[in-house]
């Protein structure tokens, strides 16, 4: 069949299948891994969560850029998408908080983005493929199909390397507060995580994900978390090492997301990928003591492997998903130390387990009250 | 998870007549209910008034009474059925009347009939305006200023410290019957006096008006281990002021960013919880445009005519869950019907845009009052699908089947410009059409949205749509043309029209040119699983093309196929109707 259409931009997958589409954002090729995310508000937050990273990534909801962007709904310094690919773009967005377009927002940052892809189409063919390498180019005049996948097939992928450090902080900052102080290991951190701990009083104090144990500790922490962020926690044996001490100082740890997975790959559980990835705002997750599921946010393609966690050592798998049984939450039977694979903060997504920032923050207060005392008793070793 | 014994036998308060405010959407949902209770081994009594439905069909309940809905008829058929429940929130605004009648006049307790899904205390919360009002306030929701009044005198005293306009709303009516906004104090006069006449507890409700303001509702479930869920939310495309049920509603929310969907969805979790629903409730909220402040305004503890559009909407059968859950079954055991691998437990993901467009009656009463307002005239309504809303659009509006065929519908009197700039600003059955008659004329859409109060998203939506029709007036026929105008919901034969030539014509040349239209399935979570469902929607896309080095494999194109869906098959196998799957089953388009 000729092409009557054809399109000016595409997106080529490494399988060979090429999905054509019109170009909005900026004019430039990208790589990176095609994933796509059932969300349907929160674009901007998925394009500046760091976890995105070097991901191209497919919107299933068709209507994307109705209100806009703003600068609140930032998650991070700029957007880490490779990519977005949608169906239906509106470039007349309506929001009283609107102070731009997309595709302004997009071009901004050098970031390269169709619209009018069958990106039902897509999404089946990653669901039934995987997540793969993939290519978007913004003009393929005067390329052909067949360079075009090869260069799909040999596209950098951000499971190939450790790309934490490029999205982590480059320095330590602080948010001033009156509750339990708690360091958060950045390893390509979201806002809103910050927002959710300073709203509750908490001192917080972020730091690289380079940051090595020992100096954590001198800042004498109530409390740690570790971020979420992108790419295969295999590739971060410096982080699972910072975590492994921490988790041997035995202070209140919780892990998020990527943070989730080091904390595993800390106390010599594995991790693997899944086939296509948990991304959107809908995913059940049950807790395992309390019978009760809770719908949250989701976006990772790397799990813990349940049969590897040292239950012998007092780690058990607190939650699952209900959709694939895939561990959403592991905890200690005595210290005071979980994580969770799913996302509190949401943005997007429910708030459904902003709880948890409770119950973390508690265990800070209770260790700072404990350590308070211990450090008097002892004359005060602790600033 | 059982309470006290199980539950062996059920009766079920059917919706009676159809009347506005409550049609056939109820039939829908209580036929999915008992059909899902016979699932479940537990033998159904339906008592309903109406035997014009599906529900009091041979093979739908266990036994059936077609009698009166009437307090001693219930009673009776309590004495002689002796069941162990009664599910009263399928039957709309109906059966939960009767329900609180029962309770109250003894009958329940005296026959040891538990009342499923909603406690008796969460529909007089619900229900009752003082006791909602206090529960908000409990939990720390905002309430828009409102005062309960059983007489004029007290209504006059209200309107002294709250400035009109005011908004009337009798309490326990349905379609909101008997209400009106009062914008003068003769109005205010008439419609309480009204008002009163219509509430069988004379009692109306007077508050703040938020006209202008965005409307949006949440459909959410709960069940007995407090897991709650929403299963869809829904935006109005007219502002507060106008009924939901004679409202253009799209779902999910177009013009929302996740700060505010994530802010109503939570308050809607929170109520749902305070009331300590089992099964559906819907929650109705009025937005600010211009900022984040929000007041809900109502709340319905029962299964709605919203739960059986979110229902359609999404794929999610609502009734059917929203039963078992009433037995005691809990969210995260029942499956998903759908995927057939998920649990109930999870949440609707579209990738579609759905809008529905009230069907009023006036081609039959010719000399009615076209205005609308919190008195609900509707008497149906339409629902489309496609990957646009445009698209969404303009299939609802052919699907009216009322003298506006499409959107280039024109009054002759909107010549004249007053007349057009009334049919904008003052809710009617034409606005829809008015507003893109003045897009037509060369009206800004800011403009058209500062007159009706539309956001402007939807009236630049329509802008393009007249764009389209421009183009398609003044510009060649092309393929690429064509494939504009399709995938922007544009029949063929309004393409026909606009450029000047047959139908026949267009038809060929779109098929000549590739377009056909493709088939897309509503499976509830836009296709992330493999899902099983006979319930699909037609849009026009572009198929991705293969290059040499990829395998090819050729697909049938359902071209010729029409997967016609009736409203009672959708969504599901739960609530097929009568004759309406073999439509269906005769043609099954592969799922794309």
């Amino acid at each position: 069949m000729p092409e009557l259409f054809a399109s000016r931009g595409a997106l080529v997958l490494e399988d060979g299948r090429i999905f054509g589409g019109e170009p909005f954002g900026a004019e430039v090729d990208a790589e990176g891994e095609a994933v796509f995310t059932t969300s349907m508000v929160g674009y901007q937050e998925i394009a500046t969560d760091p976890s995105f990273y070097g991901q191209i990534v497919c919107l299933t909801y068709p209507l994307i850029g109705n209100y806009g962007v703003n600068a609140d709904d930032d998650q991070s310094r700029r957007p880490w998408a490779a990519g977005l690919v949608v169906r239906e773009y509106c470039d007349e967005p309506s929001h009283w908080r609107a102070t731009g377009t997309l595709a302004a927002y997009l071009r901004k940052h050098g970031i390269p983005a169709l619209h009018s892809v069958d990106t039902r189409a897509l999404t089946r063919h990653i669901r039934r493929h995987g997540a793969m390498r993939a290519l978007i180019v913004s003009d393929r005049a005067g390329r052909s199909d067949e360079e075009l996948v090869e260069r799909a097939r040999r596209a950098w992928s951000p499971g190939d390397q450790d790309v934490v450090t490029m999205v982590t902080t480059t320095e330590r900052y602080a948010v001033e507060g009156t509750g339990p102080h708690v360091v958060v290991l950045d390893c390509g951190l979201k806002a809103e995580i910050v927002a959710s701990l300073a709203r509750r009083g908490a001192r917080v104090t972020v730091v690289p994900a380079s940051t090595p144990a020992a100096d954590i500790l001198a800042l004498a922490p109530d409390g740690v978390l570790t971020s979420p962020g992108p790419g295969d926690p295999v590739h971060n044996a410096p982080a699972v090492e910072t975590v492994r001490q921490l988790v041997a100082a035995e202070l209140p740890f919780l892990g998020v997301c990527l943070g989730h997975q080091l904390l595993a790959l800390a106390i010599g559980a594995r991790t693997g990928k899944l086939k296509f990835g948990h991304r959107g705002g809908n995913h059940p997750v049950k807790d395992l003591r309390t019978g009760v599921v809770r719908i949250t946010s989701q976006n990772h393609g790397y799990h813990v492997l349940a049969d590897s966690v040292p239950v012998d050592a007092g780690w058990r798998v607190s939650q699952v998903s209900l959709n694939d049984g895939t561990v959403e939450g592991l905890e200690h039977a005595s210290l005071p130390i979980s994580s969770i694979q799913y996302h509190p903060e949401g943005a997007p997504g429910p708030l459904d387990s902003q709880d948890i920032f409770d119950q973390f923050l508690d265990r800070a207060a209770r260790y700072r009250q404990q350590s308070g005392a211990l450090t008097t008793r002892v004359g005060g070793v602790r600033e | 998870m059982q309470a006290t014994k199980p539950i062996s036998s059920v009766l079920v308060i059917g919706s009676g007549p159809i009347v506005i405010g409550q049609a056939a959407e109820f039939d829908y949902a209580g036929t999915q209910a008992l059909r899902a209770l016979r699932e479940e081994g537990i033998r159904s009594i339906l008592v309903n008034s109406n035997p014009a439905t599906i529900m009091t069909d041979e093979d739908v309940a266990d036994v059936v009474y077609i009698e009166p809905l009437t307090l001693d008829v219930l009673r009776r058929v309590i004495i002689r059925e002796r069941p162990d429940g009664l599910l009263p929130t399928l039957g709309g605004q109906t059966g939960l009347n009767l329900a609180v009648e029962l309770a109250e006049a003894g009958i329940l307790d005296r026959y040891g009939v538990r009342l499923l899904g909603t406690p008796l205390d969460a529909i007089r919360r619900a229900e009752d305006r003082e006791l909602f009002k206090q529960l908000l306030i409990d939990i720390g929701e905002p309430v828009v200023e409102s005062a309960i009044v059983r007489s004029l005198t007290e209504a006059r005293e209200f309107a002294r410290t709250v400035p009109l306009p005011l908004i009337v709303r009798p309490a326990y009516t349905l379609g909101g019957t008997g209400g009106g906004i009062a914008t003068t104090p003769e109005e205010l006069d008439r419609i309480v006096a009204a008002g009163l006449a219509a509430s069988p507890i004379h009692q109306v409700l007077l508050e703040r008006s938020l006209l202008g303001w965005k409307e949006i509702e949440y459909e959410v479930m709960r069940d007995a281990s407090d897991t709650c869920i929403t299963i869809c939310n829904m935006e109005n495309l007219d502002p507060m002021g106008v009924h939901t049920g004679d409202s253009i509603v799209v779902a999910p929310s177009q013009t929302l960013t996740d700060r505010d969907y994530q802010m109503l969805r939570s308050a809607a979790l929170r109520i749902i919880r305070a009331l300590g629903i089992e099964g559906g409730c819907n929650v109705q909220f009025a937005l600010d445009p211009k900022s984040s402040q929000y007041y809900v305004i109502e709340v319905n503890p029962r299964v709605s005519r919203s739960s059986a559009l979110a229902s359609k909407a999404t794929g999610y059968p609502i009734a059917r869950v929203a039963a078992k859950i009433a037995v005691g079954r809990r969210l995260d055991e029942l499956m998903n019907s759908v995927t057939r691998q998920t649990k109930a437990a999870f949440e609707p993901a579209l990738d579609y845009c759905v809008v529905k467009i009230p069907r009023w009656p006036f081609d039959k009463f010719r000399h009615a009052d076209r205005t609308i307002g919190t008195q609900m005239k509707a008497t149906g309504e339409v629902m489309a699908i496609d990957r646009s809303f445009e698209a969404a659009l303009q299939k609802a509006v052919r699907s009216l089947e009322t003298d506006q065929k499409d959107l280039g519908w024109e009054d002759p009197a909107w010549g004249d410009a007053a007349v057009l700039e009334d049919h904008i600003r003052r809710p009617n059955d034409l606005r829809l059409w008015a507003m893109t008659a003045a897009l037509r004329r060369g009206w800004s859409p800011e403009r058209v949205s500062e007159l009706s109060g539309v956001d402007p998203w939807f009236t630049r939506k329509l802008a393009r749509l007249v764009a389209i029709e421009r183009r398609l007036a003044e510009e060649e026929l092309t393929p690429n043309l064509i494939w504009t105008a399709k995938r922007a919901g544009f029949a063929d034969a309004r393409i026909a029209a606009l450029a000047g030539v047959p139908v026949a014509e267009v038809t060929a040349r779109r098929r000549e040119a590739g377009i056909h239209p493709v088939y897309k399935m509503v499976d509830t979570c836009a296709a992330e699983f493999e899902a099983a469902t006979p319930y699909f929607y037609s849009t026009y896309s572009r198929r991705p093309r293969r290059t040499s080095t990829a395998r090819m494999r050729r697909r049938t194109r359902p071209s010729r196929c029409r997967a016609r869906r009736r409203w009672w098959s959708a969504p599901g196998r739960s609530a097929s109707g009568k004759g309406s799957s073999s439509t269906t089953a005769a043609c099954t388009p592969r799922p794309r």
